[in-house]
């Protein structure tokens, strides 16, 4: 599904994200683990379009991606999770799920969001911003979905997420593969989070793509050098 | 008081209220524009009271074609000023915008300046156009005289004209703003562009109508102020401190703020104009003004929400 070939990323003169490499399959729920500071926002940011690329291409189903304004990369298909949530604090919840809408130009919030997250359902009219942390992060989910992507980008989702939130929300992201048929990319540094709903993981470390596994082979004996675990 | 007796007062205080509610309409119809491009928008656009003078002169143009080609039609000259005000005052806002505003966004100081020479140069033009003298188009019959609301208290067509278009602008904005899927477009532009352009909103499309009809709203006010007074290349900026200090007063982002300082700025200067000097009654005005927005800079109404 997507695509990226020997991407390079900076700010001003300094190279953050060096030459990465990766392939995302149909249905496939991809990690990319790393500590602090190792460029795993620096790429998110970039695929979606937030941040240009010095070298290399994204494409999705083939399309070229690079170069796109951010809207037109969810009109292709690729949807957006950002750290820190980043929802629209003063509009209501119904309203932030609609903002979804604008890449498809559906009128009708999709059946499937409000059984995915009914906290929402009772909360639409809601501010966004008088909800707690882990009610937004099901929001930004909800607004990403909304757009009916076939990749959804996750940066960072267990930030500032209470545990027993975090393992609701790996079962709530293995059934939204199941209900679409979508395809996942996250970034992580919670361990228990990634083994519980990788198939696969990418580690990046200063800025390249270092190491990967599959999902069954990740634990702390395996992780420990790449992660304060 | 002064040696008033307390129903001489009462009649004055009725007496100046209406005088502010023309006030208010005026200051309204100029906010509203304002309230979008800076309120929701965070532009400070100095060449905001320009776009109300393009209106009036818009205005002015249509009501002279009609005299001089349809002057049976004169009458319903002003409809069609107001469309014609709206669209040449969006046209010039859009190109504002595409040319000069869109690289500024994140440099407000430049933005001021850069719109406050753009004002400069709107009013050079209209001095080179239409000289630099006042001009007025003659109000149609139906605009003319008063409307007798007492003994003592009479209320100009034209004031209630113009406080008429005032409110059904400010409804008309409320529901673009609050209820159709435009207003939800620029609620989440203005308040986290890049966010929004990354769920999927064509953020700059956005930020170029939404600019382009706050400046058209300001034609429109300028085609209102035709009925109260004449023209001139700097008709607009005369109001510009006065619209800002509205919507700073009411809440940058606050529809109804804007609505409610509006009413207070234009009643308070009313009312005391009549007991000290129209120049002093405007530096009390402002200074409490100034007063409240130091103790509450977020204005008289915001919305609190956890970031």
């Amino acid at each position: 599904m997507l695509k990226v070939n020997d991407l390079s990323i900076g700010y001003g003169l300094s190279q953050v994200v060096h030459d990465i490499n990766l392939e995302l399959g149909k249905g496939e729920i991809l990690g990319v683990m790393g500590r602090n500071g190792m460029g795993k926002t620096t790429l998110f940011k970039a695929l979606i379009g937030l941040l240009p690329s010095w070298s290399g291409d994204i494409q999705m189903g083939g399309v070229e991606l690079t170069g796109e304004r951010p809207y037109r990369r969810v009109a292709s298909g690729l949807a957006y999770v950002p750290q820190g949530r980043q929802v629209f604090a003063t509009l209501t919840v119904e309203e932030n799920i609609r903002t979804g809408l604008e890449a498809t130009g559906q009128k009708k919030i999709p059946d499937d969001i409000y059984s995915l997250f009914p906290v929402l359902q009772e909360m639409r009219k809601r501010r966004a911003g008088n909800l707690s942390g882990g009610q937004q992060q099901q929001l930004a989910i909800a607004r990403a979905l909304a757009a009916e992507p076939d990749v959804l980008l996750l940066d960072e989702p267990t930030e500032g997420i209470q545990p027993s939130i975090i393992k609701d929300m790996a079962k709530t992201l293995r059934e939204i593969r199941q209900v679409r048929n979508i395809s996942i990319l996250f970034s992580e540094q919670v361990l228990s989070f990634a083994m519980d709903v990788s198939d696969r993981v990418l580690v990046m470390d200063r800025g390249k793509l270092v190491d990967e596994m599959q999902g069954e082979e990740l634990s702390e004996a395996t992780m420990a050098k790449y992660l304060s675990v | 008081m002064g040696g008033y007796t307390t129903s001489e007062i009462a009649t004055i205080m009725a007496m100046q209220g209406i005088a502010g509610l023309s006030l208010f309409g005026v200051f309204l119809l100029m906010a509203l524009g304002l309230a979008i491009i800076f309120g929701q928008m965070g532009v400070i656009n100095m060449a905001h009271g320009e776009f109300l003078t393009l209106g009036s002169y818009a205005t002015y143009v249509v009501a002279t074609m009609f005299e001089s080609y349809a002057p049976g039609l004169f009458s319903y000259y002003f409809p069609v000023a107001i469309v014609l005000s709206f669209l040449v005052a969006f046209g010039v806002g859009y190109l504002l915008e595409y040319g000069l505003v869109r690289h500024l966004y994140k440099r407000p100081l430049d933005t001021l300046l850069a719109t406050w020479a753009v004002g400069l140069i709107m009013q050079q033009i209209f001095r080179s156009i239409f000289g630099g003298r006042g001009v007025s188009a003659d109000a149609p019959d139906w605009l003319q005289g008063s409307i007798q609301l007492s003994q003592m208290l009479f209320l100009s067509r034209s004031d209630l004209f113009v406080m008429c278009i005032a409110i059904a602008m400010t409804v008309i904005v409320a529901i673009l703003l609050y209820r159709a899927r435009w207003g939800m477009r620029v609620r989440s532009t203005t308040q986290n562009r890049a966010m929004a352009n990354a769920v999927g909103i064509n953020t700059a499309k956005v930020d170029r109508n939404t600019f382009a009809l706050g400046c058209g709203l300001a034609g429109i006010a300028g085609s209102a102020f035709t009925t109260i007074s004449a023209t001139t290349p700097t008709a607009g900026a005369q109001y510009l401190v006065d619209t800002f200090l509205v919507v700073v007063l009411g809440g940058a982002a606050s529809l109804l703020g804007t609505v409610a300082s509006a009413f207070s700025i234009a009643q308070a200067q009313s009312i005391l104009e009549f007991f000290i000097t129209g120049s002093m009654a405007k530096v009390l005005t402002l200074m409490v003004v100034i007063g409240i927005i130091m103790l509450r800079p977020q204005g008289l109404f915001t919305l609190k929400v956890r970031q």
